[in-house]
């Protein structure tokens, strides 16, 4: 029984917690047991919260005791180490944040706080957020459940490979260039990216602001829906965070998709598609058509520079929004004889090496003589990127797509060719400059046993258009049941 | 617009990193790699474009200026990786 709870999702979950046949404290032991048997191998996480979590669990026992029925009171989840947690340890990957505890909780965190959720602890991922593999975590790297020797995907790999492992019923990650879809895609679990703005950014930990949104990744489509209703909406301490009224994003789910009008990108299905990742993407649409939905071909001309926009355009956020790491409020500090020398000591052993190639790209496009040509040029473009979503989302509803050329690559492959790893992004990073909301789900598993995603794209706040048909494709098929060989 | 290991040298002391010396020349060689493959956005024609900084264009937030508590002294300084009487403390300055 105790193993069986770990491998159930909120909807399977929430009927026996608020029906009191399970407690809140034996799902949470049940996860804290699951964990200590199997994540030293795995390294889903960096921090486990025992004891906090043990302390929820009471909590939302108190409360489902008391007559509460809110669907996440008493529902273990956990957290990509980019959140601030009170209390908690926030690493975000790194050495500068080894001791870092924040002083708040973010916005994220409260809401599924107040909504009676419990907090297994803190998840792997690249060292702040920069990264497609986790194999920039400061604190070793984690392994694909489906195969130990694959990278889980990143930057959100310990918050995909947790799910996919049933070492949490779900966690939050977050998406600066696909860092939520393309790990929920090697992983085979569902992983959502909302409009920009559609989620409260108030204590996530800066990457790229322009582009940084927070999701969730889940076991199932509705799933998603759940944790979304809880987190979305407007929050004054995020001044980006819109004031547009938040829909109930269950209701999206099971209404049919005839008719529907689904549009496939020619630009995504080029060179470099790994055939086992085309054959079922198409296959996913086939079995969308069969459902009713109308496919039509489109075309987002610009596609391919959205890789050298992304990298300009983040790279110089980064370098920005990461100079506040200079030893002195908190975080990690290297002694030094004078400031300047303080501050140079502590970035450089605080950072590792993909956070100095970024912040170094980004201070030089953004240094005297060169804005124009790099970060004045990659907005234009970036303007024309979302025009072509624009011009697509006139003629179809949502798009469809793969999530990453190949299925998950093995550790060490990409790790010393940066711009390679780079180029993994390609399918992902458009939905980031543009703004616009990206989902993933399991669509198929290649002949090495990996899980291979669909993305599915849709207009500023078109949650609700891509939840629903990712619940009819879910209800269709049974890729979400694949669960990796794990005892 | 290739980056030399000179210019290299320079970006790393405007963003506060010192480079072990034996780094530098792959450094070099990843950055040119990169700024190579960006270069490709000179194809564009973007005469006329206007450049975009945030997806959603939310103008004028306003709200009102009401007097919230915040995080005390003691909260702030928690995190401190040295501290003197409730204040900071960095190496000397002058």
């Amino acid at each position: 029984m105790a193993a069986d709870l770990c491998r159930l999702s909120i909807n399977e979950l929430a009927p026996l917690l608020s029906r009191r046949e399970v407690s809140p404290v034996e799902v949470t032991e049940a996860y804290l047991a699951r964990i200590d048997a199997i994540d030293s191998e795995l390294h889903t996480y960096i921090t486990v919260d025992d004891e906090g979590a043990r302390a929820q669990a009471r909590e939302a026992e108190a409360r489902l005791a008391a007559g509460e029925t809110s669907p996440l009171v008493g529902v273990p989840l956990a957290l990509k180490d980019v959140l601030a947690t009170q209390g908690l340890r926030t690493t975000c990957g790194s050495r500068i944040l080894e001791s870092f505890v924040p002083p708040f909780d973010a916005t994220v965190c409260t809401r599924l706080r107040q909504a009676g959720a419990v907090f297994l602890g803190k998840l792997n991922m690249d060292e702040f957020a920069m990264g497609s593999s986790t194999e920039n975590s400061a604190y070793g790297v984690t392994r694909n459940p489906w195969k130990q020797d694959c990278i889980p995907g990143g930057s959100s790999g310990g918050s995909a490979a947790a799910v996919a492992a049933d070492l949490c019923t779900a966690s939050l990650g977050s998406d600066t260039g696909g860092s939520i879809r393309q790990p929920a895609s090697h992983c085979g679990v569902v992983g959502l990216k909302p409009t920009y703005g559609r989620v409260s950014r108030f204590g996530l930990v800066a990457y790229a602001s322009s582009l940084d949104q927070i999701g969730p990744l889940t076991k199932e489509v509705r799933d998603t829906a759940l944790l979304l209703n809880c987190i979305a909406g407007h929050d004054r301490r995020d001044s980006t965070a819109v004031p547009e009224p938040v829909p109930d994003y269950l209701a999206s789910l099971g209404q049919d998709i005839k008719g529907l009008k689904i549009g496939v990108p020619q630009e995504y299905f080029g060179d470099g598609l790994d055939p086992e990742v085309e054959a079922a993407v198409r296959g996913a649409l086939k079995t969308l058509e069969n459902l009713g939905a109308e496919i039509i071909e489109v075309s987002l001309p610009h596609t391919e520079y959205a890789v050298g926009t992304y990298y300009i355009i983040a790279m110089a956020e980064a370098s920005s929004n990461l100079a506040r790491y200079d030893g002195v409020k908190y975080g990690f500090r290297a002694p030094g004889n004078n400031l300047m020398e303080m501050y140079t000591q502590t970035r450089t052993q605080g950072f590792g090496a993909e956070v100095c190639r970024r912040i170094m790209l980004g201070t030089y496009t953004l240094s005297a003589g060169y804005y124009d040509a790099y970060y004045r040029k990659a907005s234009q473009v970036r303007t024309l990127l979302r025009r072509d979503f624009d011009q697509a989302f006139a003629t179809c509803a949502v798009l469809a797509t793969p999530v990453a050329p190949t299925p998950a690559f093995r550790l060490g492959e990409k790790v010393d060719d940066p711009l390679t790893m780079y180029l993994s992004d390609i399918f992902t990073i458009s939905a980031n400059l543009a703004g616009i909301p990206g989902l993933s789900m399991p669509c198929g598993v290649s002949q090495g046993g990996l899980p291979i995603g669909l993305q599915l794209l849709g207009p500023h706040f078109g949650e609700p258009e891509i939840l629903q048909v990712a619940y009819a494709f879910e209800q269709a098929t049974d890729f979400h049941r694949k669960k990796p060989p794990l005892p | 617009m290739a980056l030399t290991r000179e210019e290299v040298l320079h970006v790393a002391e405007l963003a506060r990193l010192s480079l072990r010396p034996e780094v530098v020349d792959l450094l070099t060689r990843q950055l040119n790699d990169i700024l190579a493959y960006v270069e490709k956005l000179q194809e564009v024609d973007t005469t006329g474009v206007p450049p975009m900084a945030h997806a959603v264009p939310v103008l004028n937030v306003f709200r009102e200026d009401e007097v919230a508590p915040g995080l005390s002294r003691e909260e702030g300084l928690a995190n401190a990786p040295a501290r003197e009487e409730g204040t900071f403390v960095v190496p000397r300055v002058i």
